[in-house]
């Protein structure tokens, strides 16, 4: 047990007290508790199936975009997918997309143009609320329905990321056209025998 | 714009699983649309199925509610299909359709 040695007031206190650094505990558990095993699983980033390659052209299968097609710019390291539709060609933002609500065609744009290492997964984290307030915002329904206002910041990442990705798009013949439209099963068509 | 909006395969609910004189209501036979053989079917295993229907009674906001389940695995050589719902879909719902979607995709 280390000793520190500490200064006292008072006139006839000695001046100096040899002191334990840390004190004994006051309390101890009647019964000793078990210390628990150790966990021997680490967990690895998970690894992506192979067709999604930065560039890809994804199909959306679920959400508010299902069916848009849309460029994957890269994999963020939650797990998710940045994607981006160009925003002007279809309304899809800069969003993050899950791998499995995707079907990967074998269409590739040359992304090395646009830059996408600003994005990380803290990018697009959600806001936090304050806590405080709770009663006003409970009575104040209406306003909450008003559209969200886009912070700046994701309007022109939107813009830069966009320009240099359409300057690669108008390059392939009818690839504009291909994103801006939509996927969709028509009659006799198996996904199972379909190639994308 | 597309004429159709469908990003689901269409398939029937046929029957529970079953043997002559015993059924399992716990799993369901889907037959899935142009699927004919084992082969076929494993494509969709793992993807989620939908059973939607009509109700009078609106339940936050809506007439329309669904069952969610998923594929199980392949049943017998003609590409019919087990799956297992979150509860059970009831026996009236024989022939009637069932959504197949595209996810969790592995394309």
């Amino acid at each position: 047990m280390s000793a520190v040695t500490k200064e006292i007031g008072g006139a006839s206190n000695g001046g100096k007290r040899v002191i334990p650094a840390s004190k004994a505990s006051k309390w101890y558990q009647a019964e000793d508790i078990p210390a628990l095993k150790k966990a021997r699983k680490t967990a690895r980033p998970a690894v992506l199936r192979a067709s999604l390659k930065p560039g890809a052209v994804l199909i959306i299968l679920a959400g508010r975009f299902r069916g848009k097609r849309v460029v994957l710019l890269k994999a963020l390291e939650d797990g998710t997918l940045l994607v981006t539709g160009p925003f002007k060609v279809n309304g899809v933002p800069l969003r993050r997309v899950n791998a499995a609500y995707v079907i990967a065609t074998s269409t590739v744009v040359n992304i090395d143009s646009v830059d996408v290492s600003t994005f990380t997964a803290a990018y697009f984290a959600r806001e936090k609320k304050s806590k405080k307030e709770g009663e006003a915002e409970f009575f104040g329904d209406d306003e909450k329905k008003q559209k969200k206002a886009i912070s700046e910041i994701r309007i022109t990442d939107q813009k830069t990321v966009d320009t240099a990705l359409l300057a690669e798009i108008k390059k392939v013949p009818a690839l504009k056209a291909y994103l801006a439209s939509s996927f969709s099963l028509k009659k006799g068509d198996k996904p199972h025998l379909m190639k994308f | 714009m597309a004429g159709t909006h469908r990003l689901y395969v269409k398939g029937k609910h046929l029957a529970h699983q079953r043997g002559k004189r015993n059924t399992n209501p716990g799993v369901s036979l889907i037959q899935i649309e142009g699927v004919s053989s084992p082969k076929d079917a494993q494509f969709y295993f793992g993807k989620r199925v939908a059973y939607v229907y009509r109700a009078k009674k609106e339940i936050k906001g809506s007439k329309i509610r669904v069952i969610w389940g998923k594929i199980t695995r392949s049943h017998g050589n003609s590409g019919v299909v087990r799956a297992k719902f979150r509860s059970n879909l009831p026996p009236k719902t024989f022939g009637a359709s069932v959504r197949i979607m595209l996810y969790p995709s592995n394309i």
